[in-house]
């Protein structure tokens, strides 16, 4: 990785310019002239003055800086970092969707809705869902919604209910979702092996339990094997129950959440279907709803009347609205290219190729690290460092070598259930090359934490930067360039 | 059949499951339950090979009215604002576009530069002491300011002027409703807030009132004279402005505010029918341990070099689970790069010019078109690149007119207000040309007849 130690800040010359605008056509006087001297800005923003090259290379540089899929493996975790698809790219820049305005007239912005129509289809078909909605922005923002649904639809007959419970090994936008609904959060301990504690479940559901909240596959990279009786128990005392679908690569046409009894699901296009991750957003977060629920809908809903395509507003029970417009329609777009790549076969081999991947790393690495549950497993595996940290090296450590040895890391330390974790997915888009790259590595560092833990310790040592002093950033925080600095 | 984006041939499968000690990927599948599992494929229209899809999505897009083919006068919270070529190039790198969020910061500087540089600008543009990485959009980045306020000054109202987009109400009203923050508002008869009403209703109460200036229907609002009024009641100001404006708009920091929202689609990213958007979102440095999202800082390595990590993480949702100051993880890292790339492009100068540009040509339409017999400005405060129009005809009427002759002129703001359905929003960028405004005029002479 080359080193760099710039900020565009630094490059900054007085004159430069990287921009290219027209002079005004327009007769007009000066602004100063047209508006109330106390709306005008005193000053002129302190923003960079480059040239257009200067950014291009200060760019480029930065960019040499990071891990991307287009580069590394990326075995982390809960996020399946898989291939994201050129051609979803060049359908997302297409001037008809790119540059169209969200307050065009629906009868001029038809294929736009069309496109929507048809990916809320083809994913209440994954999920066995009655209706999806793609407005969520992202995971977290589906869950929201969904949470907010099962709210409306309790309080829509009268009931009170007060709680709604998520299991300990939960991502932690589960709770925090449900909080700012307005539940309190009960957490479920899981049994050693990740999965639902039955009995503790049955003794904690009850007339103020609103919902139960849980990841299929769990956070384990396990299938609950009684799931179905998990969703029944929920049922028989009105309890609904939401998925969340973080791991829904693992399962495309082997089961579906609404045939396993589930109210709610949510997507993440970003995971799933193949949108970039963007080194931390724009996502989608489509949710997934049984009919029960679809007076509660975000506005608007997107609409087939005949052949014309429309946004209903017109929604009285609906939870309202999560973003200004649609939803993350760019996003849709690339999620809906890579459907229509894969079809029904396709979307198949995509999880039996993600569970395939997965086992063989967890088969490739069971002796020379804990495994957390014995397998099959799904999607991921979740593997134990707590051998290595005896002998001095921690999950973090081996996240750090591995980025010496040109992988990005797994998830550590997530779920939390598991002591010093390591959460691997590789995702269907990994060859068996790859895998068998990162397990030798994995088996490298396993013998070098024997041998010599001083070599994971000092990791990394081929970044642009080694470890960071993190203490330091929260209690001293500089979170804006200056020039005195 | 295969796919070309699954690397796994039949021979390394049958390797792999050697390896596993299973028969078949099905032995890996033991786990779920025989009722539980899908007996049937998925029914999924056909794939499609990678030309044909292309024809197929192309035909859709042609159903679009955009704005390459048709001159753009809609606002409204989206804007045709100038896109310079660098953006597409340097965001497509593989680098930027297929990392994760930056969790292990020596492998992430690259993308942890870019946001320490977003959060600078940002904080430069509005006036404020820090930025956030970024919320999902303008209207949520609201929704989150009112959870804040509410938090900071455990008070149970907000009161937001009626020139607040009405979308963003609706969006904060969404968020408001799990912790029964009360939503108040003000009305704003001459299309600016009604500073007495304002005055009467805010109270010991109130944690924060809502101003958005330039506001919905284009109108500058006293920003000044709003803090003024919240500060006297203890309540936060929060401000929504659109950062591409702020080159020769006073920053909102300097005039009061507390925390500043706003849609930064305008910096750089795509319309895309109204998402992926940039929510902006900065506040003062005393409010930065209650501040939702990411936030990057600044610090050093073992060696003491100069680096960059995600800080501050105590307030969110994947160490502080429910008592998080918000839930948003995935933000909109991307679009954030975009603007990024954007305010250094356009720099000191460019983004005054983009400024001036769209006020000049604003007023130039509104000049023009209110030329036309019949047709006038719905309110008399200065506006800066937007402003309402009062039609003698139906607007919903006009537009579907003006569309035939490739003309977007505006939005309706019926569905927003009754009190306006007489009126069509018109928004004028810098990238319209007096000719395209002149035909606009024209058209609409035309219709009106």
């Amino acid at each position: 990785m080359s080193a760099y130690d710039k900020l565009v800040f630094e490059l900054s010359s007085p004159g430069r310019i990287g921009f290219s605008l027209p002079e005004s056509d327009v007769p007009g006087r000066p602004l100063a002239d047209v508006l109330p001297k106390k709306f005008l800005r005193g000053a002129a923003p302190a923003l960079p003055e480059v040239s257009e090259f200067d950014v291009v290379r200060h760019y480029s540089r930065l960019s040499r800086m990071n891990y991307g899929v287009d580069t590394h493996f990326y075995p982390l975790g809960s996020c399946t970092m898989k291939y994201n698809p050129k051609i979803n790219e060049d359908m997302a820049r297409v001037p008809g969707f790119a540059r169209l305005h969200p307050l065009t007239r629906p009868e001029d912005a038809q294929g736009a809705l069309q496109l929507m129509h048809e990916l809320a289809q083809m994913l209440a078909e994954i999920a066995g869902m009655d209706a999806v909605s793609l407005q969520p922005a992202a995971g977290a923002q589906g869950e929201f919604a969904g949470v907010l649904m099962i709210r409306a639809y309790h309080a829509s007959r009268s009931e009170k209910r007060t709680k709604v419970l998520i299991p300990d090994s939960a991502h932690g936008t589960n709770p925090a979702s449900t909080a700012i609904a307005g539940y309190e959060v009960v957490e479920v301990k899981s049994l050693p092996n990740g999965e639902v504690d039955l009995e503790a479940l049955a003794r904690e559901v009850g007339p103020d339990v609103a919902a139960f909240m849980i990841t299929v596959p769990n956070t384990l990279g396990m299938f609950e094997p009684r799931i179905m009786e998990i969703t029944e128990i929920c049922h028989a005392k009105g309890v609904q129950v939401y998925m969340d679908g973080a791991n829904l690569n693992a399962i495309l046409g082997i089961t579906r959440p609404g045939d396993l009894g589930f109210d709610v699901c949510h997507f993440n296009l970003h995971k799933t279907f193949t949108t970039p991750h963007g080194g931390g957003g724009p996502g989608a977060g489509p949710v997934g709803i049984k009919a029960h629920l679809e007076p509660f809908l975000p506005t608007p809903v997107v609409v087939k009347n005949g052949d014309a395509y429309a946004l209903d507003d017109k929604r009285p029970k609906s939870i309202g609205k999560l973003q200004a417009f649609w939803g993350n329609f760019g996003m849709l777009v690339r999620a809906y290219t890579y459907i229509r790549t894969m079809g029904a076969d396709g979307l198949r081999s995509v999880s039996d190729n993600a569970v395939l991947n997965a086992n063989y790393i967890m088969k490739r690495l069971e002796a020379d690290y804990d495994v957390s549950v014995p397998g099959p497993c799904m999607h991921e595996c979740v593997l134990s460092a707590r051998r290595q940290k005896k002998q001095g090296v921690t999950a973090t450590d081996i996240a750090k070598r591995l980025l010496d040895l040109g992988f990005y890391a797994p998830s550590t330390y997530f779920p939390l259930i598991v002591e010093e974790a390591l959460m691997i997915e590789p995702t269907e888009t990994e060859s068996k090359e790859t895998l068998d790259a990162f397990c030798d590595a994995m088996i490298q560092i396993a013998r070098e934490a024997q041998e010599n833990p001083a070599i994971a310790t000092a990791a990394p040592v081929t970044t642009p930067v080694r470890r960071l002093d993190q203490t330091r950033a929260a209690r001293e925080p500089n979170l804006t360039w200056s020039p005195k600095r | 059949m295969t796919s070309r984006y699954i690397a796994n041939t039949s021979a390394e499968q049958r390797d792999m499951l050697r390896t596993i000690g299973a028969a078949s990927i099905e032995d890996l599948l033991v786990r779920i339950p025989p009722k539980a599992r899908l007996s049937r494929p998925l029914a999924l229209a056909p794939a499609l090979a990678e030309a044909d899809l292309i024809r197929h999505l192309r035909a859709l897009a042609a159903r679009n009215a955009d704005a390459d083919r048709y001159a753009c006068f809609q606002g409204g919270g989206s804007y045709d604002h100038y896109v310079p070529s660098p953006i597409n190039h340097l965001i497509s790198r593989g680098e930027f576009f297929t990392a994760y969020t930056p969790y292990q910061p020596e492998a992430s500087q690259g993308t942890l530069r870019t946001i320490y540089e977003y959060q600078t600008m940002i904080a430069e543009l509005t006036g404020m002491d820090v930025a956030n990485a970024s919320i999902y959009d303008g209207a949520s980045s609201l929704a989150e300011a009112a959870l804040m306020a509410h938090a900071v000054t455990e008070r149970t109202e907000v009161v937001l002027a009626r020139g607040v987009h009405p979308l963003y109400r609706r969006v904060t009203a969404t968020y408001c409703d799990g912790p029964a923050i009360r939503l108040r508002d003000v009305p704003a008869p001459e299309g600016v807030l009604d500073v007495e009403a304002a005055t009467k209703l805010i109270g010991k109460k109130t944690a924060a009132l809502v101003v958005q200036s330039p506001n919905f229907y284009g109108c500058l609002e006293d920003v000044a004279a709003a803090a003024e009024i919240a500060h006297a009641a203890g309540a936060l100001l929060i401000v929504v402005a659109d950062p591409v404006n702020l080159g020769v708009l006073e920053a909102p920091g300097r005039l009061g505010a507390d925390i500043v929202v706003g849609e930064g689609q305008g910096l750089g990213v795509p319309m895309s029918f109204g998402g992926p958007n940039l929510g902006v979102f900065a506040a003062k440095n005393e409010l930065v341990r209650r501040m939702p999202g990411r936030l990057v800082g600044a610090t050093v390595d073992r060696d003491g070099q100069r680096g960059f990590v995600l800080t501050l993480q105590t307030r969110e949702q994947h160490i502080r689970r429910a008592k998080a100051t918000s839930n948003i993880c995935t933000n909109v890292a991307l679009c954030a790069l975009m603007a990024t790339i954007y305010m250094a492009t356009l720099g000191k100068q460019g983004l005054q010019r983009v400024g001036e540009l769209s006020a000049a040509k604003a007023h130039y339409a509104a000049e023009q078109l209110t030329k036309v017999p019949g047709v006038s400005l719905r309110f008399a405060s200065p506006f800066f690149k937007e402003f309402t129009l009062r039609l003698p005809k139906s607007p919903t009427t006009v537009v579907g007119k003006l569309a035939r002759k490739r003309i977007l002129p505006g939005v309706p703001l019926r569905t927003y207000d009754r009190a306006l359905a007489d009126c069509l929003l018109v928004a004028v960028t810098e990238q319209r040309t007096r000719e395209e405004i002149d035909a606009y005029a024209a058209a609409l002479a035309e219709v009106l007849k």
